[in-house]
């Protein structure tokens, strides 16, 4: 749910970074917190294990510039991964207003991928949400791994509606930038077809 | 979930974007600093239940009150979460004690978040008491927040919408 705030004129989105336990979606935004412009991001907070294991959250604030003189805000989340952790995720999906799935490309992780694929459209539809209407990108993330499945494989499980998607290998920041900035867009273009609705 | 939308019960379930206007935002903001000096605290601020901070007052230059937003939020959920599997419908008052400072949160009309942060110069007695009466206050002025959206007499609907007219080149540039 976006924030938009007439009169300090500024618009606050929440996009939260979805995937399977270790597929790099604390990776994605710790690269997203180096490259950028320290006054325009906020600190990055991490409540993670101490193992680096994500408990609950990360929380990334950036603010991006302004857009017909609105100050535009996105807050990045990531959901703690782990099968167990169902009960945090579902919370932090409230109130979201674009989703990043991140896949690992590995062939083992193939199963993890698809279950926390279905988790995600479950744990949405909980909330109100249909995941075929919510702004929707899916990364295939660890693609420099020897051990990796084919893309137009990973395309067939996990993207069957052929929606955009990107290949990425986040600990070099490769494709990082292109998701967010392609999510940041379907989320702004949600917004206005919204406005434009009612 | 989120603002408009649908009602149940006595309470305005959230269901879409929260929109902000500056009469309603000044209200606020009014409130939100009769209560720091009544309660003798330090810092004031609401945040909407999703994390995003909607008006602070008080000591805030070195505090990241964006961070604090989020985790304020995060922990409101997570009690939340704990309350349903109770059987309770939620727990509205949360209180943190530290050495030095302390923080008291509550819920208000099952929305929005008000936190308050105060030390030795204040008690828990006084903020609860004061927080009690600014609830009802704020309470008001978000029931006609959302009674503005909900119609579309606010401004900034069509024309005035700073999406109406957006372009991928708009986006684009965000990105420099």
């Amino acid at each position: 749910m976006s924030f938009i705030n007439y009169s300090s004129r500024e618009i606050n989105c929440k996009i939260v970074y979805y995937g399977p336990g270790l597929c790099g979606k604390t990776t994605n935004l710790q690269y997203i917190y180096k490259k950028t412009n320290p006054d325009s991001k906020g600190k990055m907070i991490s409540l993670a294990t101490e193992t680096e294991r994500t408990l609950f959250f990360d929380f990334l604030p950036l603010a991006l510039g302004e857009i017909r003189g609105f100050k535009t805000r996105f807050h990045l989340y990531t959901v703690p991964g782990q099968v167990f952790y169902d009960a945090s995720r579902k919370l932090i999906l409230k109130g979201v207003d674009g989703v990043v799935f991140v896949a690992d490309s590995q062939i083992e992780r193939m199963e993890a991928n698809i279950e926390s694929m279905e988790n995600l459209r479950l744990n949405l539809a909980e909330q109100g949400y249909n995941l075929d209407a919510v702004p929707f990108i899916i990364q295939y993330n660890k693609r420099d791994l020897p051990n990796v499945v084919p893309l137009d494989e990973l395309k067939k499980s996990l993207n069957p509606k052929g929606l955009l998607d990107f290949e990425a290998v986040a600990t070099d920041g490769t494709g990082v930038f292109d998701t967010l900035k392609s999510i940041a867009k379907l989320v702004i273009m949600e917004l206005k077809k919204g406005q434009e609705g009612g | 979930m989120s603002w408009l939308l649908y009602r149940n019960e006595e309470m305005l379930m959230l269901g879409s974007d929260l929109v902000m206007y500056d009469e309603e935002f000044k209200q606020i903001d009014t409130e939100l600093n009769r209560l720091l000096a009544q309660a003798n605290a330090k810092v004031v601020f609401v945040v909407d239940k999703n994390g995003q901070l909607i008006a602070a007052t008080g000591e805030t230059e070195n505090l990241d009150t964006t961070s604090l937003a989020s985790l304020t939020a995060g922990n409101i959920a997570a009690t939340g979460g704990m309350a349903k599997l109770l059987g309770e419908k939620e727990f509205s008052i949360l209180f943190h004690e530290g050495q030095r400072d302390n923080i008291h949160i509550s819920i208000i009309s099952q929305r929005v978040i008000l936190v308050v942060i105060f030390d030795q110069r204040s008690s828990l007695g006084l903020v609860r008491l004061r927080v009690k009466k600014s609830a009802e206050v704020l309470s008001g002025i978000f029931g006609q927040l959302l009674k503005k959206v909900e119609t579309g007499k606010g401004p900034g609907k069509a024309a005035d919408s700073p999406f109406a007219e957006i372009t991928d080149e708009d986006i684009d540039k965000l990105f420099g």
